[in-house]
């Protein structure tokens, strides 16, 4: 099937399978790797991307789905500089150590400090409790978070 | 190659292609974007047995990526913009059954009118899943261990469906015939649901689950009324407690019969056949239905 759809800002005309799921479709398709896949059942949270504003799980959404919509991924964010702060902060608390899950957990993270204000620790945990991270331990990565949303407030 | 990757051909495959590769992808299917309920009916009847219905995907598309499910061909109906939304008439709220679970949380009616559904679906996966999932996609799953299909005994909504054979409405108490088992006929198509408006009232929720987001072990989504200090009216919606969302109407009428919280919880076993599993035995789930009834009554009774 033919599909037309924005990725980070760019037109993308395409021809995909019916059964090939968005994550799949930007890895192997566009090339698009900083999306990532572990469970693809919807339990891991890897494949955390944004679709037409809000967040999703990339392996639950089929390419076909996405026809006509607005897809951002790491490599979008990364580019904009949109979280140039987020991931500045992941790097200074040590919030990855593999990185497998890092690039959804951004995006997720993001989600949440978009509403803007200071989330407490427990609103950022809630918020991020569908990714997984094998190596962290979940501090750090909270820690970045609240610093993030502690410095976004300051300079407002 | 290193010793530890030796079990990796253990590991659970679901489609263990030519390569020998582990993956987890869905069997081909074809796939249709319905333009509107008659359209999906036309598409039901032309595609027959092997044609599933897709709206949020949140349940379809882990069942075909696990291959537990291997329809021939998808109808999208989650484009039918006439089945989404929430819309308040002096009676009742009726909401389309495209609506999605984080439509419903940023909902100033559902928060108004329907404050148990926000509760509720506050508790149904994540966000990235709520961005998605559909209050319809819910109860046409019929998940014995979700929220909304609990809620909608308690509130004692009333389902709307369409077929070929014309539109009829279904109450919850009717809608949920077993595991992931519903009253729909296989061309119908769940379209809305609608709940009295109930302004005297108040509800109660809690459910417990192992993890944020995770399905609850039990839960309890509860409805009623008191008025001087005594039950006029109760509906206690039990969750993940066997093999379907279940009214625990023995509990309810001790209740309202003016009876104690003890005595109401010693009636749950009239109520209640809960499953055992890895998570909790039968009389576990027991004892957890009986924590949560003393909890969310409680609740309700320092709310009215
Ligand atoms: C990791 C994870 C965790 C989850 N945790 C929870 C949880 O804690 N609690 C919970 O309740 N749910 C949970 N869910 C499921 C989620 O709520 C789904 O959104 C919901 O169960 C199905 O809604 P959907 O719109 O995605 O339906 P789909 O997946 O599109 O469809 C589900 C089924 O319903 C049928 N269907 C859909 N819409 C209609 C309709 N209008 N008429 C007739 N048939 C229809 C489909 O054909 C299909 O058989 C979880 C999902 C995941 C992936
Ligand atoms: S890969 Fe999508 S949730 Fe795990
Ligand atoms: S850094 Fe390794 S999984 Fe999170």
């Amino acid at each position: 099937m033919n599909i037309s759809l924005m990725v980070n800002g760019e037109q993308v005309e395409a021809d995909v399978l019916p059964r090939t799921h968005l994550v799949d479709f930007l890895r192997e398709q566009l090339g698009l790797t900083g999306t990532h896949l572990g469970c693809e059942h919807g339990v891991c949270g890897a494949c955390t991307l944004r679709l037409d504003g809000v967040i999703v799980r990339g392996c639950l959404v089929l390419a076909v789905q996405a026809d006509g919509g607005v897809v951002e991924t790491i490599e979008g964010l990364s580019d904009s500089g949109e979280i140039a702060d987020l991931q500045a902060a992941f790097i200074a608390r040590n919030a990855l150590q593999c990185g497998f899950c890092t690039p959804a957990m951004l995006i997720a993270a993001q989600d949440l400090l978009q509403h803007g204000g200071v989330p407490s620790r427990e609103a950022i945990r809630e918020h991020l409790s569908g990714n997984y991270c094998r190596c962290t331990g979940y501090q750090a990565i909270v820690d970045a978070v609240e610093t993030t949303a502690q410095a976004r407030e300051a300079s407002r | 190659m290193p010793a530890w990757l030796d079990g990796a051909a253990c590991l659970p495959t679901s489609d263990g292609n030519e390569k020998g590769e582990r993956r987890v992808k869905a069997a081909a299917f074809d796939y249709v974007r319905a333009s509107s309920v008659a359209d999906a009916w036309a598409l039901l009847a032309r595609h027959g047995a092997g044609a599933k219905l897709l709206a949020g995907g949140q349940s379809l598309l882990p069942a075909l990526n696990l291959r537990l499910s291997a329809p021939d061909i998808l109808i999208d109906i989650s484009r039918i913009e006439a089945l989404r939304g929430v819309t308040v008439s002096p009676h009742s709220v009726r909401i389309g059954a495209l609506t999605r679970h984080a439509d419903l949380l940023a909902s100033p009616e559902i928060a108004a009118h329907a404050p148990l559904l926000c509760r509720a679906v506050a508790e149904v996966a994540h966000p990235a899943i709520r961005s998605r999932g559909t209050i319809g996609g819910s109860l046409a799953n019929a998940d014995p261990a979700a929220e909304l299909p609990a809620c909608t005994l308690a509130l004692d909504a009333r389902l709307h469906v369409e077929g070929p054979g014309g539109a009829r409405v279904i109450a919850s108490r009717d809608f949920f015939t077993g595991l992931f088992e519903t009253a729909l006929h296989p061309n119908e198509i769940l379209v809305a649901i609608e709940i009295d408006r109930q302004p005297a009232s108040v509800c109660g929720f809690a459910e417990l689950a192992r993890r944020s987001g995770d399905y609850a072990i039990v839960g309890l989504a509860a409805h009623g009324a008191i008025a001087a200090g005594v039950w006029t009216e109760l509906r206690l919606g039990y969750f993940s407690v066997g093999t379907r969302a279940t009214l625990a109407t023995h509990a309810a009428g001790v209740l309202t019969g003016g009876g104690t919280l003890l005595e109401a919880a010693a009636a749950l076993e009239h109520d209640l056949q809960p499953h055992d599993d890895l998570q909790a035995s039968s009389a576990t789930r027991q004892h957890l239905a009986r924590v949560l009834l003393r909890r969310v009554v409680a609740e309700m009774e320092s709310a009215a």
